[in-house]
């Protein structure tokens, strides 16, 4: 066994687990920026504490996240721009 | 120069900045809608002070903005909006629970070197929280001067107002910059909010527990079609007593004038064209105050955004996002403000299939057409011991809307509004007691637009119609009631043609034409038709009981299904004219439900027809 953390998409994710944000998935993609600072806007930052609340009844998509103090719900398309190491 | 102060109260969603408004403004409110443009302005002079005007920007995130309603903040802010003068003063709403992310905004406000005063609120919440936060350095680092508040219990109102005088006295601030990025901005925020943090917070422990129960896949699911079915079964059973009484009273208003007054048009006029036209309408009242009660707390409690998210994979499934729940919910209660919320979603596309399926959603006006028809053939009995009849097929009409709003959604956005749909993101706000103020005033604010238009438009248009339901005269020897050889006869005769094979006689189809000012006025103008062909006993038995002597069941039903897509009333076109800035997408409006009402009213028809 290795001890290299692991970073996961959090849009992969399932209810209960926790992590904290590592990066975004950034490419040289102006959508994809922007969204990015959507995500930061909405409370997503490097470091933070994520916690994986809440997925809807149908397809389990969205879900909800908690991130800081705040509560969002997003979809797991969007979700996956945000890498976290799990504890 | 006595022109107010503009002071602008600005801040992240779910902040309680509305709250604070409403405070700091009292009832004396106005609520206008910027011409041509698509956002409302809300504004009101500051309680005790009225050289200062206060104007509630949209809720934003940042000063990018990523929806319409967002672009107005931006644009009145930074002084490029066409009609709003720009402000002389920010007063920013930071919520005390969620520093760090609220403080993003703030500092990036500053960078408009603008006077601003900060309100630091619903520090009773972070009180319970255990977070514990020194204001005096917060002030310290921004470079303003920051005040505790709690909007709903009005803590901190008087020296909030002194700052606010103090900072328009004492004009522009140094711009502070701390970076033209998010990111850069986010740090910033979260560098400040952890040094002037005392105590970290435990969390909002309501919030976790209810959302382990409203949000879980089965229970939350349930919770939420019981709120929508209790909230229809209590528009009937709630309303019934207070429309009682109206009912009564307006009754004896009719017995007393035909007993005092001399027989002759004035008494006509009186009895059975403003009371029996206006009165049919004015009875409903109490339903709309209980529908909009019921609205207003879930947007108020914060369990609207929970809505949104286990709605948001049916509502994709029509090619929407959950979002678009909220304008929806809210168009049962009016398509009107229903489709101005529709300025939240980003999404163009988006925007305009929502604005466009909104009147589907069953508005509180056709609840006079469907109470009337519903009570006189519907019997009012129990089904498994529990359920009223009526309810349920209330609640069987609310529904087809529904399903083919998602329906038409999903053919829209497959045809006409052609675009990839947009995500959904949405906070989900802490559980709030909710804020009854708020709710108040909300409430005040319907009753008053009801009865204004019952005082207005329906006023008038009963007139109109009571005229034309008197002339021409009658021959003399005639052998049908004498409304038949009038106006409303003709044109009723001409489009009982059309609307024939759908079950409609003259009667309703005269009223449907009164019925496009404002659709409650078809029950108005079917009161003041069926009052005017046999006075005394409509008077005495009521609408209820005429039509069901009148009526059969299949052109009962086809009636109701007539309206669950019957094209709307005017103010609907003309607010959907507004947001959509043209002709076109109204008109492409009016002519889909009007299809679809025919449709649907000639299967019901014929198919309930052939059955009974």
């Amino acid at each position: 066994m290795t001890d290299v953390t692991e970073f996961k998409a959090l849009g992969t994710l399932s209810p209960g687990v926790s992590g904290i944000v590592a990066d975004f998935d950034m490419q040289n993609d102006h959508n994809r920026t922007d969204m990015v600072d959507r995500l930061r806007e909405m409370g997503f930052a490097e470091g933070l504490e994520v916690e994986f609340l809440h997925q809807s009844p149908f397809g389990r998509d969205p879900i909800a996240v908690r991130v800081g103090a705040m509560t969002v719900a997003l979809r797991r398309k969007e979700a996956n721009l945000i890498r976290v190491t799990t504890t | 120069m006595n022109r107010p102060s503009l002071v602008a109260v600005v801040g992240n969603p779910n902040c309680g900045k509305s709250a604070l408004f409403n405070t700091l403004t009292g009832l004396r409110q106005k609520v206008a809608n910027y011409p041509g443009a698509t956002v409302e302005r809300r504004s009101g002079v500051l309680l005790g002070d009225e050289t200062i005007e206060l104007i509630d920007l949209p809720g934003s995130y940042s000063l990018t903005p990523r929806s319409p309603d967002e672009a107005v903040t931006q644009q009145v802010l930074s002084g490029t909006h066409a009609l709003e003068r720009r402000p002389d003063a920010i007063l920013c709403v930071v919520d005390a629970t969620n520093l760090s992310q609220h403080l993003r905004f703030a500092i990036e406000l500053r960078s408009l070197g603008m006077p601003m005063v900060i309100a630091l609120n619903m520090v009773d919440l972070a009180e319970r929280e255990r977070i514990s936060i020194d204001v005096t350095s917060l002030s310290e680092k921004l470079g303003v001067p920051v005040v505790e508040t709690v909007a709903v219990r009005k803590r901190g109102l008087t020296e909030l107002k002194e700052q606010i005088t103090k900072a328009l006295v004492d004009g522009p601030r140094d711009i502070v910059d701390y970076g033209d990025t998010v990111g850069l901005r986010q740090r910033a925020a979260r560098k400040i909010a952890s040094e002037i943090t005392l105590s970290e917070g435990i969390g909002h422990k309501t919030t976790r527990i209810l959302d382990k129960v409203l949000l879980h896949p089965i229970l939350g699911m349930i919770v939420l079609a019981s709120l929508l079915f209790t909230m229809f079964q209590a528009v009937f059973a709630w309303a019934e007593t207070p429309m009682d009484l109206i009912e009564g009273g307006i009754g004896s208003l009719q017995t007393f004038f035909a007993g005092s007054l001399a027989e002759g048009w004035f008494l006509s006029l009186l009895n059975d064209g403003l009371l029996a036209g206006v009165g049919a309408v004015v009875v409903f009242l109490p339903q709309i105050i209980i529908l909009f009660l019921f609205i207003l707390i879930l947007e108020s409690t914060g369990y609207m955004a929970r809505a949104a998210f286990l709605m948001d994979r049916m509502m994709a499934s029509a090619g929407l996002n959950g979002r678009a729940f909220i304008p929806l919910l809210s168009s049962f209660a009016c398509a009107v403000p229903g489709i101005m919320s529709a300025r939240a979603i980003s999404n163009d596309k988006d925007r305009l299939t929502t604005i466009l399926i909104a009147p589907l959603m069953t508005c509180s006006a056709r609840m006079p057409v469907y109470t009337v028809i519903i009570s006189a053939f519907i019997p009012n009995t129990l089904v498994g011991g529990t359920f009223g009849l009526q309810g349920l097929v209330l609640f069987g009409l609310f529904l087809m809307g529904i399903v083919s709003a998602l329906v038409v959604a999903a053919v829209l956005k497959r045809t006409v509004v052609k675009g990839s749909a947009d995500t959904f993101m949405l906070e989900l706000p802490k559980y709030q007691s909710p804020n009854w103020r708020f709710v108040f005033i909300g409430l005040y604010e319907r009753a008053r637009i009801f009865l204004k238009r019952a005082g207005t438009i329906i006023l008038i248009s009963t007139v109109v119609l009571w005229v034309l339901t008197l002339w021409p005269f009658a021959p003399e020897g005639a052998d049908k009631p004498d409304v038949a050889y009038s106006m409303v006869g003709i044109i009723g005769g001409w489009l009982e043609v059309i609307f024939a094979p759908i079950g409609f006689n003259w009667e309703i189809s005269a009223a449907l034409v009164p019925g496009m000012a404002a659709r409650e006025v078809a029950i108005a103008a079917l009161g003041t038709v069926y009052s005017l062909q046999g006075s005394e006993e409509m008077i005495e038995a009521g609408l209820v009981a005429t039509l069901n002597g009148l009526w059969s069941l299949p052109t009962a039903l086809s009636f109701l299904v007539w309206f669950v897509f019957a094209p709307q009333c005017l103010s609907t076109i003309a607010v959907t004219r507004r947001e959509t800035g043209g002709w076109k997408w109204p008109m492409f409006m009016v002519a889909y439900l009007f299809a679809l009402a025919y449709a649907a009213s000639f299967i019901t028809f014929q198919t309930a027809s052939a059955l009974l």
